[in-house]
């Protein structure tokens, strides 16, 4: 199958949860103040493993999402650092009364790590894809949103939570992300500061989680196919944004792409467009993600296909919006 | 540890009915400085307010952030037009950001902004928040080797919100002693009567169902607010092992004749006229309370 390179059964390397796992454990040690939340899915957002070496610190307030916040705000009201997690989609559709006032009005450090993003529970279907986590996060006064490419980020992302003032959100995938880093030493991850993955002048692709390994894939395969020379940002920091990185790669590229696996309404793409937007920095500017509609059932990999947002997807509209014929994946449209 | 408390005699009732009357008016007067207010439900829960406020709470007005300090949790906060009085008169921010309550650019209004305003524990006003911070408020207390108490005051209507009962779920399985919801059962809501409206009753059975130790009382009066409360914090301190709910039964608006029982004085304002009669009200009201702690005290 044409874009078909998640390998959902490899067990031999870590999956994005469980580098948060660990890092939460390291953290854990390194401050007492530490303590972890969950309701109910210990196990599926690996949570849980702070829970085994810390269970004084550790409470799981059962099938409760609300409270799960509300409690980790009183924590976080009396000293400690909370670091709760649950599905994505459920942090900002099931609590975002809780996240608003509890956590963000009361400017608490409660650190939100929901896991499921995007379409990466796949075959779970709508109920549990979350398509607009970021657009509720991101509007939320105090709240940062962090959005990490692979494991090997998100250990470092989660690792630097603990010092970034303030309540945090950071949206990890299920199961195993492509591996861009191979340890958190090779990952540079600063807050607030894009990652450039590939230089070029001629196009700029600014993507997020899952999709800066499909964004890569889709630069080189461009550079291949018609020498198009593409700048791909990591934008990993969705609040604060990187102004400085998009205006320059605005102002020096002359066109931009943005993707995402989520709704581009208020996700990464409306990030961006607002900072070119407010500039007054003309250039080609387009939005791949997720159009106002509900994912389907499907695995990951078919879904970002769907959405447009694979590679080929990503390298398609490289080509529309250069004007030039780069579309190597006709030939599969049977495929799906 | 809750600060060491006399005995409740006649001499203790009196006081507290005295310092009920002194917060009942400035509730009326804040009302009046900031053009309107959430009355109803302030004047029910005065009284627990009172006595939590000046028998059973440790706290330092100099020292705001004192971490053994007990905790204050006005969940159903709305009530701020009776609650920032209680926290002014405590000595936790002059009076003078009472007179613009509720103005332009005001620190103290509607619902309380714990950034903004010494002495509020936390910044309430969406319902059915209140008792899960006071989970995490506890928890953190237990963590650190605290021994303070965490008093959580709700609404009857308020407690249509599921979230409370998720809240109260995670107080009994984590074994929280040192929390005490106080429920202030006004029985009305915005809309209507709460029985008619959407009915939460019988709360006792309710939170004993959730784990709770329970009791019933009038909340109006003060020996049976203060028994009820000496028994939580008796629970607690003697190694009780379940949170505990006190259903006090009260009247919205309670004090003011033309406010009492009455669900369409949820919010309200008071003109010259009104005014005056609610201040007299409210001296009457003030006999007939010292009257029974002389009976009964």
């Amino acid at each position: 199958m044409a874009g078909m390179t998640y390998t959902m059964t490899d067990t031999t390397k870590l999956s994005t949860a469980e580098c948060y796992g660990l890092a939460l454990c390291e953290l854990g040690k390194e401050h007492q103040d530490v303590v972890a939340l969950t309701a109910d899915l210990a196990k599926s957002t690996k949570i849980g493993m702070f829970g085994n070496e810390f269970p004084d610190r550790f409470f799981n307030v059962g099938i409760a999402e609300q409270n799960l916040f509300g409690v980790a705000a009183g924590l976080a009201k009396n000293g400690f650092v909370p670091f709760a997690s649950t599905f994505s989609i459920f942090v900002a559709a099931r609590s975002l009364d809780q996240i608003h006032t509890d956590i963000c009005y009361q400017n608490v450090p409660v650190k939100i790590i929901g896991t499921h993003a995007g379409t990466s529970f796949g075959q779970a279907g709508s109920t549990h894809h979350s398509l607009i986590d970021m657009a509720c996060m991101r509007t939320l006064p105090h709240m940062s949103v962090i959005c990490p490419c692979d494991g090997a980020e998100t250990y470092n992302a989660v690792k630097a939570a603990y010092d970034i003032p303030g309540p945090v959100y950071i949206r990890i995938n299920r199961g195993f992300d492509q591996v861009i880093y191979k340890s958190p030493a090779e990952n540079h991850f600063e807050f607030g500061k894009a990652t450039v993955m590939n230089e070029g002048n001629d196009i700029t692709v600014i993507a997020c989680g899952s999709c800066v390994f499909e964004a890569m894939q889709a630069a080189r395969m461009a550079k291949t196919d018609a020498g198009v020379n593409v700048r791909v940002l990591n934008m990993h920091t969705i609040k604060p944004i990187d102004e400085e990185a998009i205006l320059k790669a605005a102002r020096e590229t002359k066109n931009i792409i943005t993707v995402e696996d989520h709704e581009v309404m208020g996700g990464l793409g409306s990030a961006v467009a607002e900072v070119v937007a407010r500039a007054g920095v003309a250039c080609n500017f387009k939005m791949l993600g997720h159009v106002d509609a509900f994912s389907t059932i499907g695995l990951q990999e078919d879904l970002l296909a769907i959405a447009g947002i694979d590679a080929n997807g990503i390298e398609k509209n490289i080509g529309e919006m250069l004007k030039i014929n780069l579309d190597p994946d006709s030939a599969w449209e049977d495929e799906y | 540890m809750p600060a060491n408390y006399s005995a409740f005699d006649k001499a203790e009732w009196l006081r507290l009915e005295k310092k009920a009357d002194e917060l009942r008016r400035l509730t009326l007067q804040t009302s009046i400085w900031g053009g309107s207010g959430h009355l109803g439900g302030s004047l029910s829960c005065m009284d627990a307010m009172t006595i939590l406020y000046h028998r059973f709470m440790n706290y330092d007005p100099k020292n705001p952030n004192l971490e053994t300090r007990d905790r204050f949790i006005l969940s159903k906060g709305h009530c701020a037009v009776g609650y920032a009085p209680v926290l002014c008169d405590a000595g936790f921010f002059p009076v003078d950001e009472l007179k613009i309550f509720n103005l332009t650019g005001a620190k103290v209004g509607m619902h309380l902004d714990c950034n903004k305003v010494k002495g509020a524990d936390c910044s309430t006003g969406s319902l059915g928040h209140g008792l899960s911070l006071a989970v995490g408020f506890a928890l953190a207390g237990r963590l650190k080797n605290q021994d303070y108490m965490c008093y959580c005051l709700t609404g009857d209507g308020e407690l249509n919100e599921g979230s409370n009962w998720e809240a109260a779920m995670s107080a009994a399985q984590f074994k929280l002693s040192n929390i005490v919801v106080l429920a202030d059962n006004n029985k009305c809501m915005i809309d209507g009567r709460v029985d008619d409206e959407m009915k939460v009753e019988p709360l006792d059975e309710k939170f004993e169902a959730f784990g709770f130790e329970t009791i019933r009382v009038d909340g109006h009066n003060m020996k049976e607010l203060n028994d009820a409360i000496e028994k939580a914090i008796d629970n607690h301190k003697n190694g009780g092992t379940k949170p505990y709910a006190i259903i006090m039964d009260t009247f919205k608006g309670a004090g003011v004749d033309f406010m009492q029982d009455n669900y369409l004085w949820h919010y309200g304002s008071l003109d010259d006229a009104k005014s005056k009669s609610a201040y007299e009200s409210l001296d009457r009201y003030y006999k007939e309370r010292c009257a029974r702690a002389e009976r009964e005290g």
